[in-house]
């Protein structure tokens, strides 16, 4: 039963090597999804090019129904998977500011190594910029301990805030992930650019 | 003209196609590894232990890099670092099968390289930062986390991209 590496039923190395395949797995399927441009990437923002939108929520609730079916055929024990925890202020404002890094440099980490991976300069500047980024939170990290900190709410899953199952919260969001679907393609019909 | 955006789009995969594959790598991450995809965790690992090379003493006064030093005592022999040395290869295999190795600034012909490169740099440095707030980035902390229905995956996401909308107006001339 999985998750394989937690249950001791494959070795601490060989889950480093299966990283290394799933990371290359990973970079396919940025890459061949267009995630290595970031005239493409951009384009969910003003509508043009909907791809972030299709990609990342049609992954999402793969993974999502697939869990939650590999625990009710008994794959996988479920509370054996790593689950972030909620720190509420630090995930709101380092969303923001990530957010602002977004629509200014057009990737995001995993995307900026694939445009990287591929040769386009402006992605490996963008790596450049995350290195820098990273080592001055960490250098000036006692400036926003408190920060880093407040507001734990341990790890919970947003089913249970809502007060709702696993089952019936993944149900609704394929809903709204059918409605945004419907949205995305008519905005670029709406929005359309010919040559980006 | 409706002949460019069909050659334009047969280029890449379908991306419906492209969410599904990504969701059954997922998948795979959380049931080998118990855990989900992630970026920017591996450049924190990099980052302690050059830091712990040029530095060590530096590391043992600083909570964040030592918080991260005790719990994984060899940073670069990481999950996350082997993943994304992946993701490097698997981006450049898929970029050379599709023709697309080439070295280039993209950016949209209303602006110069020299302003996409500095945009990209300082896009680059806030997403950094927000990434080791934020305690993950859009693979690690939002689509991962929402894959295991957690709360702060779903809040984080929510933040990264209500504020790229909410921003969108004022960079648009980068981009559209």
């Amino acid at each position: 039963m999985g998750p394989l590496v937690v249950n001791e039923i494959i070795s601490e190395n060989t889950n480093l090597f299966l990283a290394f395949l799933i990371g290359i797995g990973f970079g396919l399927v940025l890459e061949s999804s267009g995630f290595s441009s970031s005239r493409k990437l951009a384009g969910v923002f003003y509508g043009y090019d909907t791809v972030v939108l299709k990609v990342f929520f049609t992954a999402a609730i793969t993974a999502m129904v697939g869990l939650l079916f590999m625990s009710l055929f008994g794959w996988i024990d479920l509370d054996m998977l790593f689950v972030n925890p909620t720190y509420l202020s630090s995930a709101i404002i380092g969303g923001v500011v990530m957010g602002a890094g977004f629509i200014m440099g057009g990737f995001c980490p995993g995307t900026s190594f694939c445009g990287a991976a591929i040769g386009k300069i402006d992605a490996m500047v963008f790596v450049g910029g995350l290195f820098l980024g990273v080592l001055l939170f960490s250098e000036t990290f006692s400036l926003w301990d408190k920060l880093y900190m407040a507001a734990f709410k341990g790890s919970p899953k947003i089913s249970e805030s809502l007060g709702l199952s696993d089952g019936l919260f993944a149900l609704l969001l394929v809903a709204i992930a059918a409605g945004m679907f419907f949205v995305a393609e008519w905005a670029e019909k709406k929005f359309p650019r010919e040559e980006y | 003209m409706e002949k460019t955006r069909k050659d334009h789009s047969r280029k890449y995969l379908n991306p419906y196609l492209g969410g599904l594959l990504l969701g059954l790598v997922l998948l795979a991450a959380n049931y080998i590894a118990g855990r989900g995809l992630g970026a920017s965790g591996a450049i924190k690992s990099v980052i302690v232990a050059a830091t712990d090379v040029v530095a060590p003493a530096h590391v043992q006064k600083n909570a964040f890099y030592n918080d991260y030093k005790k719990e994984h005592p060899n940073p670069l022999k990481n999950w996350l670092v082997f993943e994304m040395a992946g993701v490097l290869v698997g981006g450049f295999v898929s970029g050379a099968l599709w023709g697309r190795l080439k070295l280039k600034v993209e950016h949209s012909p209303k602006i110069t390289s020299r302003r996409r490169l500095i945009f990209a740099a300082i896009g680059g440095i806030l997403f950094g930062f927000g990434s080791q707030l934020g305690r993950g980035c859009t693979s690690g902390a939002a689509l991962s986390g929402m894959a295991v229905l957690s709360l702060g995956g779903f809040i984080t996401m929510a933040a990264i991209f209500g504020t790229a909308y909410a921003l969108a107006y004022f960079f648009r001339k980068n981009w559209i």
